[in-house]
C-alpha cells in the first residue's frame, strides 16, 4: 500500500468526524470520540502494511515525502498518541463543558475530539518531511491546530493566557524558521535535505558563515518546538494552562515530531566536517543547559502539571544528548527508543492525572495526597509512570536513558554524561515527591468515595503499564522494529 | 523453571499476594520460610567438586546486544543467597503487628529480598544492576511510611544518595561494557571474568574509579557514609535488618564479582587511597560510634565502621583476604540483623533507645539481655562467632601483603585497623552495660515485658548459624575458597 494514503485517510477521518458532529445530537458527542479512536486504530493497523516501494519514485511528491522506517515508526507513534489523547479527552469532557460559554449541552465537545485527529495528520506529514517547504507546512498545520486547542477553555483565564503566549511565541519561532530556511536556500539553492547534503561539500569556505547563520535560525525555531533551553520559557505556563489532554499531546507528539525534524536537519549538515565542528558543540551546550534547567526547575514545583512540564524539558535534554552523540552507530535507535518510552510514561502520567484531577478538583500535588487510599490502582499506575520517568530499572524509561548514555560515553562526551547523572539524581527527587504525596500523606477527606474510572480508561491504563514494564524487561521486539 | 528463578520469584509472588490478600504475615512467613528451605537445598546440591557457576539458565532477550536474562550461582553467590533468605525469614518473623497497611509493609520487605536475591543470582550485568535498583523503592517507602524520627527527610536523603551512587555505578558498568573488544561485547559476567583473567579486558583507571566509588557509596565507604546511620536508625527494625544485612552487601558482592577479576592492577595502583579511606571508616567512624547516645544510631555507625574491614580484605587482593571478606559478608549480615531485631524489641518494650533513659533492663527482661549479650559479642568479633573467623582472615591476609623486616603501607594500615577491634569492644560493652546493667533507668519499669517469642526464636536462629559457622567456618569456606583459588 502506498504510505501516502495514511495521511490522506487521517484527514478524511477528521473531515468525516466534523460532518458527523454537525449532524449529531448533544448526547452523541462521545460517539465522535469513539469513532475517532476506532478510525485511528484502523489506520494504525494499516501502517504495518504500508510499503514505501509502492511510491512512485519519479513523482514530484517523492522529493519532499519520505516513507523510510523512521518516518513509518513516527506515524505509528503519532497515531497511538492521538488515540490515547482522545481517551483522555473523553475523561476531560466535563471540564470542557464547564469552561465553554455556550449553554447548550455538549457544545464544542465534537471539535475538541476532532482537532487532535487533524493535528495527527500534520504530525504524520512532519515525520515524512525531507524538504524544508514540507517541514514548514506540516509544522504550521500542527501548530495552528494547537493554537486552537491550547486556548480551548474560553472561560478559563489560564487557558486563554496560555493560548496567547503560545500564539505569540509560535509566531515568533515560525518567523525564525522561515528566515533560516531562506538563508540556507540562498546559499545552496535547494529546499530538499538530500540535495542540500549533496551540495554542501561542494561549497567554498566563504559560504560557511551564512550557512551556519541559517542553521542557527532553524535551530532556534526547532528549539522552541522541542522546548530546549534557552527557548523553553513558554512551556510551564502553556502546559499548565492548556486543557490536560492537549498538554499531553503537546508534550509527547509535538515534541517527538520536532525531534525527528531536528534529527533529519542535523544529519544533513553533519556531512561537512567543518560544519560538524561548529554544530556539535553548540548542540552540546543546548543539551547541557536543557538538562540542568528542566530538572532543577522541576524540584520546587507543587503542581503536578507544571512539574511534568519541567520534567518534559529535562527529557528533551536527554534526547538532545542523544542527538549530540549521533556519531555513535546506535544513536538513532537510542533516540527513537527513548521517544517511545517517553510516550508511554508521559501519557500514562497525564491520563491518571486527568482522571484524578476530575475527581479531586485540581492538579496540585496536594490533590494527590493519600491517593493510595482512595484509588490504589490509579496510585500504582502513576507510581509506575513516575518510576519510569525517573529511570528505575525494569521500566522502559531506564533502558531509554541507558541507551542514550551509552552512546554519549561511546562518543566520549564526559562532561555531559556527568551533568546527566547529576540531573537524573535530581529527577529522582521530584518524581518521588509525587509518590510521597500518594503514599505517605493523608488524604484531605479520608471518607471520600473511591474514584470511578471508565472501562476504556482502565483498559488504556493497564495497557500502558504493561507496555512500560514489557519494554523495560524485554525490549528486543521493539528494537527490531526500529530503523 | 530453574531453581534460581524460583528463588527470585517466590518473594516477588508472595509480595503480590500480600498486597492483594489478607493475612499478609502468615503468607510472607510461609514464602520466606519456603525460600530459606529452597536455598538450603540448593546449597546442599551445589556440586563442590565441579565448582564454578551452577544452576545456570539463560534466556536471550536481545541477542544483538548480548543481553539475556541469565541466572547462575557460584560458591560466593550461594553463600550470599543463603544470607539473603535467612535474614529475610528472620526479618519477617520479628515484624511486630503493623498498624498502617500491613500488606504493603510485608510486600516491601519481600521486594527488597527479591531484589537482593535477583542481584546475587544474576550472571547478566544488566539484571545484576537492575535487581538492586529495584530494591531502592521499597526502601524509600519503608522508611517514609513506617520510619521513626524525621522519616521523610531521611527517606529522601537515602534514596537520592543511593540513586546517585547507582548512577555512578551504571556509568562504570557502561564503561566496562564499552571496553570489551567489539565483537566480544557481552553482558555475561562469566565471560567478562574470563576476559579479565586472560588480561584481554583492560578498561583502565577511570572505569575502575567509577565502579569503586559507585559500589563504595552503596557500601557506605568513608566519606560517603552519612546516609547509612540515619537510615538504619529511622527504618523500622525489619527494614534495617534487610538493608544493612543483605542489600548493602550488594556493593561488596559487586566488588568481588566484577572489580577483583578485571582490575587487579588498578586495585594495586590505588591501594594507598583505599587504605586511607578504609582507615577513615574504621577509626574516624569508630570514634563517632563511641560518641553516640542512642542505640539505633550507634548500631548504624558500627555497621558502617565494620565496612572498613571489608575494604581491607578487598585491597589485600589475596586468597586469604578475599575469602575472609566473603565470610564477613555473611557473618556481618547475620550479626547486624540480630542486633537491629533486638534494638527494635528494646524500643518496643521501653519506648526509648536513649542510653540515659535505659539501664538495668536485664533485671526485668533476662532473655532479651542474654541474647543481646551474645549478639554484641558476635559484633565485637569474639572467637567462636563467624565474625571472628572472617576478621582474623582479613587481618592475616592484609598483613601478608607486607615485606619481612620493615612495615609497609599494608602492615601499617592493618596494625591501625586492629585498633578498631578495641574501639568496637569499648562501645559495644558500654552499650550493653548502659542498657542492661546498673541502676534501673527511667524508661525501665518493673513490669516491662520480656522479649516476644517471635523475635527470640528469630535471633536464636541467626546466632546459632553464626556460632555454627564460627566453629566450623570450613562449612562456608569450602564454597568460598575456590572462587579466589587463582590468587596467591
Amino acid at each position: 500500500m502506498n504510505p501516502l494514503y495514511l495521511e490522506a485517510s487521517v484527514v478524511v477521518l477528521g473531515i468525516f468526524l466534523l460532518m458527523a458532529e454537525a449532524f449529531s445530537g448533544p448526547g452523541a458527542k462521545r460517539g465522535i470520540a469513539y469513532l475517532g479512536i476506532l478510525g485511528l486504530l484502523g489506520i494504525l493497523g494499516a501502517t504495518f502494511f504500508a510499503d514505501p516501494a509502492a511510491m512512485n519514485a519519479s513523482a514530484a511528491y517523492a522529493k519532499f515525502y519520505s516513507a523510510d522506517p523512521l518516518a513509518l515508526f513516527l506515524k505509528q507513534f503519532a497515531l497511538l498518541t492521538t488515540v490515547i489523547v482522545l481517551v483522555m479527552a473523553l475523561e476531560y469532557a466535563p471540564t470542557v463543558e464547564a469552561n465553554l460559554p455556550s449553554e447548550r449541552r455538549g457544545a464544542g465537545l465534537g471539535e475538541f475530539y476532532t482537532l487532535p485527529v487533524l493535528a495527527c495528520a500534520g504530525l504524520m506529514w512532519m515525520a515524512s518531511a525531507v524538504d524544508f517547504v514540507m517541514i514548514f507546512v506540516s509544522l504550521e498545520l500542527v501548530t495552528i491546530t494547537f493554537y486552537i486547542l491550547v486556548s480551548y477553555l474560553r472561560r478559563n483565564e489560564n487557558s486563554l493566557e496560555a493560548g496567547t503566549k503560545f500564539l505569540v511565541l509560535g509566531a515568533l519561532s515560525t518567523g525564525f524558521l522561515v528566515y533560516g530556511i531562506t538563508w540556507i536556500y540562498g546559499v545552496t539553492g535547494q529546499f530538499n535535505l538530500a540535495a542540500i547534503a549533496a551540495k554542501l561539500p561542494l561549497l567554498d569556505q566563504a559560504a560557511a558563515p551564512a550557512l551556519l547563520f541559517g542553521f542557527g535560525l532553524v535551530l532556534i525555531a526547532l528549539g522552541f518546538k522541542i522546548a530546549a533551553a534557552p527557548f523553553q520559557f513558554w512551556v510551564p505556563d502553556v502546559y499548565q494552562g492548556a486543557p490536560t489532554p492537549v498538554t499531553a499531546f503537546l508534550s509527547v507528539a509535538s515534541k517527538a515530531a520536532g525531534f525527528i525534524v531536528l534529527l533529519r536537519v542535523v544529519q544533513t549538515f553533519l556531512v561537512v566536517p567543518a560544519l560538524q565542528e561548529k554544530i556539535l558543540p553548540l548542540l552540546a551546550v543546548i543539551a547541557g543547559a536543557t538538562m540542568i534547567f528542566g530538572n532543577l526547575a522541576a524540584i520546587p514545583q507543587s503542581n503536578l502539571k507544571r512539574l511534568l512540564a519541567y520534567s518534559s524539558i529535562g527529557h528533551a535534554g536527554y534526547l538532545l544528548l542523544g542527538i549530540v552523540s549521533i556519531g555513535a552507530p546506535f544513536a538513532g535507535t537510542a533516540i527513537v527508543f527513548y521517544l517511545a518510552a517517553y510516550l508511554l510514561m508521559t501519557l500514562l502520567a497525564f491520563l491518571v492525572m486527568t482522571i484524578v484531577a476530575q475527581a479531586t478538583g485540581g492538579d496540585d500535588l496536594a490533590n494527590f495526597n493519600g491517593l493510595n487510599q482512595r484509588a490504589p490502582h490509579l496510585a500504582f499506575a502513576l507510581m509506575l509512570a513516575m518510576l519510569s520517568l525517573a529511570g528505575i530499572p525494569l521500566t522502559a524509561g531506564f533502558l531509554g536513558k541507558l541507551f542514550i548514555f551509552e552512546c554519549a560515553i561511546e562518543q566520549q562526551h564526559w562532561g555531559l554524561v556527568i551533568l546527566g547523572v547529576i540531573t537524573v539524581a535530581a529527577g529522582f527527587y521530584y518524581y518521588l515527591k509525587v509518590i510521597r504525596a500518594m503514599y505517605w500523606q493523608q488524604p484531605a477527606d479520608p471518607d471520600a468515595p473511591e474514584i470511578a474510572v471508565s472501562a476504556l480508561a482502565k483498559l488504556t491504563i493497564a495497557l500502558l503499564c504493561a507496555l512500560i514494564i514489557w519494554l523495560g524487561v524485554y525490549p528486543a521486539p521493539l528494537l527490531s522494529l526500529l530503523p | 523453571m530453574s531453581p534460581l528463578l524460583s528463588l527470585i520469584l517466590i518473594p516477588l509472588v508472595t509480595a503480590a499476594f500480600c498486597m492483594a490478600g489478607s493475612a499478609p504475615r502468615r503468607i510472607s512467613l510461609f514464602g520466606a520460610g519456603a525460600n530459606l528451605l529452597l536455598s538450603l537445598y540448593l546449597l546442599a546440591s551445589y556440586n563442590l567438586e565441579i565448582g564454578g557457576f551452577q544452576f545456570v539458565s539463560e534466556n536471550a532477550l536481545f541477542p544483538a546486544y548480548g543481553l539475556s536474562f541469565s541466572l547462575g550461582a557460584d560458591g560466593l553467590s550461594m553463600v550470599l543467597l543463603l544470607l539473603a533468605t535467612l535474614v529475610t525469614f528472620a526479618a519477617v518473623w520479628v515484624t511486630p503487628p503493623v498498624e498502617k497497611s500491613p500488606g504493603m509493609f510485608y510486600a516491601c520487605l519481600l521486594l527488597i529480598s527479591g531484589g537482593a536475591i535477583g542481584a546475587f543470582a544474576s550472571i547478566d550485568l544488566f539484571f545484576f544492576y537492575a535487581f538492586h535498583e529495584l530494591a531502592l523503592i521499597p526502601t524509600f517507602l519503608l522508611i517514609g511510611i513506617w520510619g521513626s524520627g524525621d522519616r521523610q527527610r531521611i527517606a529522601w536523603k537515602v534514596t537520592i544518595y543511593l540513586a546517585f551512587g547507582s548512577f555512578i555505578l551504571l556509568l562504570g558498568l557502561i564503561g566496562l561494557w564499552l571496553a570489551v573488544p567489539e565483537g566480544l561485547r557481552t553482558f555475561d559476567i562469566r565471560l567478562l571474568q574470563q576476559l579479565g583473567y586472560a588480561g584481554l579486558l583492560t578498561p583502565g583507571p577511570a572505569v575502575y574509579l567509577l565502579l569503586f566509588f559507585g559500589f563504595g557509596i552503596l557500601i557506605a565507604l568513608f566519606p560517603f557514609h552519612t546516609w547509612a546511620p540515619e537510615a538504619y536508625a529511622s527504618a523500622p527494625a525489619p527494614a534495617a535488618m534487610l538493608h544493612a544485612g543483605v542489600l548493602k552487601k550488594f556493593g561488596l558482592y559487586g566488588l568481588l564479582r566484577l572489580v577483583v577479576p578485571i582490575f587487579p592492577e588498578e586495585i594495586q595502583q590505588f591501594a594507598h587511597l583505599v587504605l586511607i579511606l578504609l582507615l577513615g571508616n574504621i577509626l574516624y567512624v569508630g570514634f563517632v560510634t563511641l560518641a553516640q547516645k542512642r542505640l539505633d544510631l550507634m548500631l548504624g555507625y558500627s555497621s558502617v565502621m565494620h565496612m572498613g574491614y571489608a575494604f581491607l580484605g578487598f585491597v589485600a587482593l589475596n586468597q586469604l583476604g578475599l575469602a575472609g571478606l566473603s565470610l564477613m559478608l555473611f557473618a556481618h549480615g547475620l550479626t547486624v540483623a540480630a542486633l537491629f531485631a533486638l534494638c527494635g524489641e528494646i524500643n518496643r518494650r521501653t519506648g526509648t533507645l536513649e542510653f540515659s533513659e535505659l539501664g538495668g533492663l536485664a533485671g526485668v527482661t533476662p532473655k532479651l539481655g542474654l541474647l543481646f549479650g551474645f549478639a554484641a559479642m558476635a559484633s565485637v568479633g569474639l572467637p567462636g562467632f563467624a565474625t571472628f573467623a572472617s576478621e582474623i582472615m582479613i587481618f592475616f591476609g592484609a598483613f601478608a601483603r607486607g615485606a619481612v623486616g620493615s612495615f609497609n603501607w599494608f602492615q601499617t594500615a592493618t596494625a591501625l585497623a586492629l585498633w578498631g577491634v578495641v574501639i568496637s569492644a569499648v562501645y559495644m560493652l558500654r552499650a550493653y552495660r548502659n542498657i542492661f546493667w546498673g541502676a534501673r533507668g527511667s524508661a525501665v519499669k518493673a513490669d516491662t515485658a520480656d522479649i516476644s517469642s517471635g523475635v527470640r526464636w528469630a535471633v536464636i536462629l541467626l546466632l546459632a548459624v553464626l556460632l555454627l559457622t564460627g566453629f566450623r567456618p570450613g562449612l562456608l569456606l569450602d564454597y568460598l575458597n575456590p572462587v579466589f583459588a587463582y590468587l596467591p
